[in-house]
């Protein structure tokens, strides 16, 4: 009987923890909701790119005394949910946000998918959408439809296009072939990138001499390493996740695949592939970059790792803060919690953010890493749109 | 040449995800969805080991073994009991212990994003290529094949040749017949459980060698060794293991010969094909 009792109780919470974790704090607050994954497959990058810049950019305004408003300044009071990876738990978080929770703002989700299914929700109850990891060939549309949301990290094609741009620059240098040994992960993102970019490398003169998808979660890449090995290609590409993106570099690495361009998408910008890898990665490309040298850059790197125990990323760490930031100033310029206010506020200013100065033309960004490259232990971006300082871009140079 | 051993090592892969599943749904009776936690939880330890210690990864096996067991002892004592005790049949403890897994399977992933975050984790150990018969395999796949031949080994010893593990197989045939020739039931149901548990953890440190893993993927592997167990009939360790050789090998054949894109329907029509001509698996019993 007291076993049981005591097993209830332990449920009952752990269900009750799991809903909600946001600090009640008494008085005038700017109640700000966010909801992404905790859980899930794409938990493991949400951990990574996005948790942190929301929990370091709401420590870093409540430190200053929260945001400035015409009547005081008030802090922020965040409350997170969990969308357990799954658009239907997100769409019901995110409803609640709005009808129950009742907050001023909403972070955008992470994910494009999350973007585009959350959309309707946060342009019914007038929320601003500074979306940052959606990335998708229909944004004219999307902005069209959506008054409220903006995009900073550009489409799929200027994606797959930055990577046929930096390979082409690699072998007009005269320092590379044309054969591409193209593979992607069997998921929405990868297939879209693979059917985006077939057409342009073939444009710009590229042979695809390999070209082939594999599942989600393949416990065995060998046999995709091996067959990309054997049609001797000069530069591989992956449009990959996560998992795989360390799966197809562990087997490059064993199989010593002797190409002069290697660019696996999602994770290469991550702190833990470098960690892991080391040396081995020097001149692996991957999907985004920063220029680290500057000291809005530094500062943002800095405070990042001290106040919330993790590195930034490669990427879209910086994305997001940046796009805290524009809310940020958003709802200071305007000076209150009017979200029609402070979304015609971004569509009409630039913002000055650790990535120099945005601003939104037709409620997109023109100003992001689109290639980065591992050198010397730092991933740098090489490409970019509107973005300065590219780091020149090297060949690689075997695994060892 | 290289499709065999490729898919052999890789049967060995399938063969320690699936080991642990045979016994808890062969022996103990438990459909334990959150086997593919307790994998990750095991990989966990060896990460740990290996990145904060520099201990070997294989080496965790000697404290990962006895904690997972220790673990699954109690799992079933406290959380599975109960169930046991009031299930009137099989068929009713089965539904029973699949809804309560389930759940259990969620509760760990929680426990461990709140103990170790939500990251991706990986390392390279013995991540080089060794040259075999003019083929490159990874050193790490090679010795947890290795690890697996011999914890499978001498897990068929100790079922086939020793008498705790003849009552093992006894109560897996039958549990009332068992119950009748004078074994404790209950008690050989826990040791198979926790066993099971036990081993899953075991292949996760060995596996986590050459597999980049987090938090929530478990379910992935549940699925993977609930296929493989369905196939090669439950609670016989041969099935497994044969069932395991067989997916590897059919999933390399396919992904170098066809398409790799088809590895996952290439399995799963096995699977089908399997159970449409002998719905017991390959080495189960016919259900009268």
């Amino acid at each position: 009987m007291k076993r049981r009792t005591a097993l209830k109780l332990a449920a009952a919470s752990l269900v009750a923890g799991s809903l909600a974790i946001g600090t009640a704090q008494a008085g005038d607050t700017v109640k700000i909701g966010a909801v992404a994954p905790k859980t899930g497959p794409l938990a493991g990058g949400s951990t990574v790119t996005h948790w942190p810049n929301i929990h370091l950019w709401v420590h870093e305004v409540n430190a200053r005394g929260g945001l400035k408003l015409k009547d005081g300044r008030k802090k922020i009071e965040l409350i997170e949910y969990d969308d357990q990876t799954n658009p239907g738990v997100h769409i019901k978080a995110a409803q609640r946000l709005a009808t129950q929770d009742k907050v001023d703002f909403i972070v955008a989700p992470y994910g494009t998918g999350f973007n585009l299914a959350s959309a309707p929700i946060y342009a019914k109850h007038g929320y601003p959408q500074i979306a940052v990891s959606a990335i998708s060939d229909k944004i004219p549309e999307l902005t069209k439809r959506y008054p409220g949301i903006f995009f900073t990290l550009g489409s799929t094609t200027s994606f797959a296009s930055a990577v046929s741009d930096i390979l082409t620059k690699m072998r007009a240098d005269g320092k590379m072939g044309s054969k591409i040994a193209m593979v992607n992960v069997a998921d929405a993102f990868g297939i879209e990138l693979a059917e985006t970019a077939r057409p342009i490398f073939k444009k710009a003169g590229f042979e695809i001499v390999y070209d082939k998808s594999y599942p989600l979660g393949t416990q065995d890449l060998s046999p995709i390493m091996k067959g990309a090995k054997a049609s001797k290609p000069d530069a591989f590409v992956a449009w990959s996740y996560p998992p795989d993106t360390f799966g197809l570099t562990k087997q490059a690495i064993t199989q010593n695949l002797d190409v002069k361009a290697f660019y696996t998408a999602v994770a290469t910008c991550f702190p833990a592939y470098g960690k892991v890898f080391g040396k081995s990665i020097e001149g692996n490309l991957g999907a985004g970059g920063v220029d680290p040298t500057t000291p809005a850059m530094k500062a943002y790197r800095k405070a990042h790792m001290e106040v919330t125990g993790k590195p930034a990323d490669g990427w879209a760490s910086a994305n997001t803060y940046v796009s805290l930031q524009v809310l940020e100033q958003a709802i200071e310029g305007v000076g209150s919690v009017d979200r029609k206010a402070v979304t015609q506020y971004i569509k009409d200013n630039t913002f000055k953010t650790i990535m120099g100065d945005i601003d939104f033309v037709d409620q997109v960004s023109h100003r992001f890493w689109t290639v980065g490259q591992w050198q010397g232990g730092e991933f740098y971006g090489v490409a970019s749109k509107g973005m300065p300082n590219a780091k020149p871009v090297i060949l690689k140079k075997g695994w060892k | 040449m290289d499709i065999l051993i490729t898919g052999i090592l890789l049967g060995g892969t399938y063969a320690l995800i699936a080991m642990g599943l045979n016994l808890q749904y062969g022996v103990a009776r438990i459909m334990n969805l959150a086997n593919g936690e307790m994998l990750v939880a095991g990989a966990f330890a060896a990460f740990w080991t290996y990145t904060a210690g520099q201990v070997s990864p294989i080496l965790s096996i000697l404290f990962v073994a006895p904690l997972a067991f220790a673990a699954n002892w109690i799992i079933y004592r406290i959380i599975l009991m109960p169930l046991i005790k009031r299930a009137k049949n099989q068929g009713q403890l089965e539904v029973d212990s699949i809804l309560a897994t389930f759940g259990m399977g969620f509760a760990f992933v929680g426990i461990m994003v709140a103990t170790f975050g939500a990251d991706y984790f990986s390392y390279d150990y013995l991540g080089d290529g060794i040259l075999i018969i003019g083929n490159t395999f990874a050193l790490s796949r090679i010795v947890a094949f290795a690890a697996a031949v011999v914890i499978c080994g001498l897990l068929y010893l100790w079922l086939f040749w020793s008498r705790p593990g003849t009552a093992v197989r006894a109560v897996a045939v039958n549990p009332q017949a068992a119950g009748l020739v004078g074994i404790n039931v209950r008690r050989v149901s826990a040791l198979a459980f926790a066993l099971g548990g036990s081993l899953t953890a075991v292949g996760g440190g060995l596996i986590s060698t050459f597999l980049t893993l987090d938090a929530s993927i478990g379910v992935l592997f549940t699925m993977k060794a609930l296929i493989i167990v369905i196939m090669g009939g439950v609670g016989d360790v041969r099935g497994v293991i044969v069932a395991a050789l067989i997916l590897g090998l059919a999933e390399t054949a396919v992904a170098t010969l066809i398409d790799p894109g088809l590895t996952l329907a290439a399995a799963y029509l096995i699977f089908i094909l399997v159970l449409l001509f002998r719905p017991q698996g390959l080495f189960g019993k016919p259900t009268s």
